[in-house]
């Protein structure tokens, strides 16, 4: 196990510094941030001065290096824009996101588990089949397309909640609400899949053999069992999460890490971008670490 | 008299896609406590339905129970509720599976699942653990206190089916079904687990319904037999009665077919070999798979390699092949060695030796059809056949297996298991070698399906002069096809010699072991072997 996480670790940290390479030079390639934070008119003096502060007149490979020193330090270098170290900025934003991601994955997961589980205990059933149809359609729509229908109806239409920025509980419904949809049927679609086959599979057969009342048999011998691929699906969804939910952040006006890149990238906030994409990075590592601790939590067979 | 158990007029239906099956037919027997009763038959006779039936493990739909009672103690538990049938299963009648690893959850452990068994069923979990125990130590599993909290996939084959027995019988059952219980392990192990239920039933005396193709098995165990043939019941009787003087055609069939009856073949005549194999070793790291294994195949010679799994019988065949490398030795084929051969010209070699492998269902490909999958050698080899000619020597090949050549669009699902194989050999025989080695080729096929394919083996031996190398588990089978014999343990060759002194003269411990454990289909010479067991244990 230590071994594993050591290799982890390592690998995790040459596709960090590969990250910073490419982002740092893509960057630059959106253009001068001068041209977007002076005035038109603004005199070359002033310009050259605004390049001076912000380091802009170094060849880039000078800049590059001077970035990569003080990020040994940690040193995540001062947004442009904000007048605070980039860091501060990316953190706030990133703890937005990672509530709304960790509530909304919870909710999926939970319902996911129990409605595919009940829909492929009796396949074909008129539950099995309400489920599949509204999964697939949860799956299949655009999340902005949801968003701004959501937004329409229950608050333009109905006033029932805000339509977007923070502030109480009631915020955070909508958001959650737009985000839940596609992974849930995603998710659902793979729940049902795979407790189809342990369903059939020779142990739950045993676990008839035996005895066992129906939940004991869904709950305890297939659903741990198919918990495996049903776990990926889950990673794979929370890290979309993790990233920013970039589109639901924007039109609710949600503070996030995604909403955070996007303004960034419009506003050459180069220092930003960078540390915004470095900490989402270590985000994904992190739970792409717990997803693989989970495999072998869940099936002994499995050992790193 | 009211039995124990009691099937009546039995008929289950599956409706499947392709239309109603009749899977059993109007079924009847009983079961009476302290007794052992066989279900007989072969692969879809519908011998394992009932059984399933008195679980409720019959999935409805697709399976309808049409007609017929099954009385437990006098009650038709085809008309009890769900939660009574629930709590006759495993305290009153328990059921143990052939290949138990698939039956045992691979991510619970074995202490939890044997508890779990009598939890279910009210005992308190302390309790239950503690009977855990003592059934562990029973059913004979070393250092269980601490087995208890492993694994099922930590054991070996035969002891997770003394997991499953455990597990059985926690409840102290008055039934226990076992669904072919010994078909996955070898045959040492098969004796001990039998002899085992033996033991366990003289205990409890609960009823042993025991299903199974293996008529070795029925002489063993069983005091009473039904023969079951495309869902119906073709004859019952006493075991010994069954197979001194069985009355319907399709038992008679079925115990000529049984192997181990035959003449033994003369040695073959000394020509030069044509594989001479010199201290082949292959060593995955420190684990020695094949240990300096010396042997040779003359032309027109079956040699028939025999061992329990794990002996290398396989790797033996896959490093003569080159599909493994070896880590020592030489396999000289006419002269060549196999071992350091350059790659193109092991290319060319690889024509001459041919491998029909275990089960057909697998190692044909399914989106194939039976002329792709036979004509699919001279598309690696060109230089063998024009294109024009390919139709006519698959036609050719058919018919020489006995398939018809007609089907040869067909594709391999549409074969049944003993078909397939045929197909396997026809695409081994493509290329015209001279040396075919069949891994386990008819382990997987019932016995009448098998004695037919050991037939076309021998014809084509004769007709094409062909060699084979032929690695079996099976002794009886092995008795009656190969001309010499080489048994393995442990990697390593522990006596080799003509198929008549290994079988009349055994000089190995192993070998005689062996011998043994292998069960003969008559009940009485069975006993016979079972008390020369017995003295071979009390003097081991």
């Amino acid at each position: 196990m230590k071994t594993f996480l050591r290799k982890r670790a390592v690998a995790s940290a040459f596709s960090l510094i590969g990250l910073v390479i490419l982002v740092f030079f893509l960057s630059r390639l959106t253009g001068d941030p001068t041209d977007l934070y002076l005035p038109v008119d603004a005199s070359a003096e002033a310009r050259e001065n605004f390049r001076e502060i912000h380091g802009l007149n170094d060849p880039l490979l000078v800049q590059f290096g001077r970035y990569v020193w003080d990020l040994a330090h940690f040193d995540f270098g001062m947004s442009i824009r904000r007048a605070e170290p980039a860091l501060d900025a990316v953190l706030r934003g990133f703890a937005w996101t990672l509530q709304l991601a960790v509530i909304t994955m919870t909710l999926v997961t939970v319902m996911a588990i129990i409605v595919g589980s009940l829909a492929a205990y009796r396949v074909g059933g008129v539950f099995d089949r309400l489920a599949t149809f509204f999964s697939l359609i949860g799956a299949s729509a655009p999340d902005f397309w949801i968003a701004i229908v959501a937004i329409v109806v229950f608050s333009v239409g109905l006033g029932w909640v805000p339509t977007s920025g923070t502030g109480g509980w009631e915020y955070w419904i909508l958001p959650i609400a737009v985000l839940f949809i596609r992974p849930f049927g995603l998710i659902l679609q793979v729940v049902r899949g795979s407790m189809i086959s342990t369903l059939s599979s020779a142990y739950v057969k045993t676990a008839r053999a035996k005895g066992l009342k129906n939940r004991p048999i869904i709950f305890v011998h297939a659903l741990r069992n198919a918990m495996l691929p049903v776990i990926t699906v889950i990673g794979d969804q929370a890290a979309a999460l993790l990233n920013g939910a970039v589109v639901v952040e924007t039109i609710f006006g949600f503070p996030g890490v995604g909403k955070l890149m996007i303004d960034s990238i419009l506003q050459r906030d180069f220092t930003v971008i960078l540390a915004a994409i470095m900490v989402t990075a270590f985000a994904i590592f992190v739970m792409n670490l717990l997803i693989d601790i989970l495999y072998a939590v869940l099936d002994p067979r499995i050992r790193y | 008299m009211n039995h124990l158990l009691q099937v009546k007029d039995l008929s289950v239906d599956f409706h499947t896609a392709q239309g109603t099956v009749h899977a059993v037919r109007g079924v009847t027997w009983h079961l009476d406590r302290g007794e052992t009763l066989a279900i007989l038959g072969e692969s879809g006779s519908g011998k394992s339905v009932s059984a399933s039936a008195i679980m409720n493990l019959i999935d409805c739909p697709p399976g309808e129970i049409v007609s017929g009672e099954i009385l437990f103690e006098g009650r038709d538990i085809l008309k009890m509720s769900e939660d009574e049938r629930r709590d006759l299963n495993g305290r009153r009648i328990a059921m143990i599976f052939q290949d138990p690893l698939s039956h045992l959850n691979p991510v619970y452990t074995v202490g939890f699942q044997i508890a779990e068994m009598m939890t279910a069923h009210g005992t308190p979990k302390s309790k239950a653990r503690e009977r855990t125990m003592e059934l562990l130590k029973r059913v004979g599993i070393p250092d269980y206190e601490n087995k208890i909290d492993t694994y099922p996939h930590q054991f070996s084959g035969g002891q997770r089916q003394r997991l499953m027995i455990a597990m059985a019988l926690a409840m102290k059952p008055d039934i226990l079904i076992a669904d072919e219980p010994t078909t996955a392990l070898d045959v040492t192990v098969q004796a001990q687990i039998l002899e085992l239920l033996e033991e366990l039933q003289a205990e409890t005396g609960m009823g042993l319904l025991l299903i199974t193709h293996d008529l070795g098995v029925v002489a063993e165990v069983a005091d009473r037999v039904v023969v079951m043939n495309k869902g119906e019941i073709v004859e019952s009787g006493t075991a010994t009665q069954v197979y001194k003087a069985p009355v319907h055609p399709y038992t008679k069939k079925l115990i000529a077919a049984v192997p181990g009856e035959g003449e033994m073949a003369q040695p073959v005549g000394g020509e030069e070999p044509i594989l001479k194999i010199e201290g082949l070793s292959k060593a995955y790291g420190a684990f020695t798979a094949l240990d300096s294994a010396t042997l040779t195949v003359l032309p027109r010679e079956t040699v028939a390699i025999v061992g329990e799994s794990g002996s290398g019988k396989s790797t033996l065949a896959k490093t003569i092949l080159r599909l493994e490398d070896a880590t020592g030795g030489a396999a000289f084929y006419e002269g060549r060695d196999l071992v350091t051969m350059a790659p193109a010209e092991l290319f060319d070699l690889r024509r001459e030796i041919q491998m029909v492998f275990q089960d057909p269902t697998q190692s044909l490909n399914p989106r194939m059809s039976v002329f792709d999958i036979i004509s699919e050698a001279f598309v690696i080899h060109p230089e063998i056949l024009p294109k024009s000619e390919w139709k006519s020597k698959v036609r050719e090949l058919l018919d020489h297996v006995g398939l018809d050549a007609s089907h040869m669009h067909r594709y391999p699902h549409q074969f049944s298991g003993g078909q397939r194989q045929r197909i396997a050999i026809a695409r081994a025989l493509a290329l015209a070698p001279r040396l075919i080695i069949c891994d386990e080729a008819v382990s997987a096929l019932d016995v009448s399906i098998q004695a037919q394919v050991i037939q076309l083996l021998k014809r084509l031996q004769d007709e094409l002069g062909l060699s084979y190398l032929f690695i079996a588990h099976d002794l009886p089978l092995v008795r009656d096809f190969a001309h010499r014999v080489v048994v393995m343990q442990g990697g390593r060759i522990v006596e080799q010699g003509p198929v008549r002194e290994i079988f009349e003269n055994p000089k190995e411990q192993y070998t005689k072991d062996l011998l043994a454990a292998s069960p003969h289909p008559d009940p009485e010479v069975q006993a016979e072997r079972r008390k020369a067991r017995m003295q071979l244990e009390k003097t081991a």
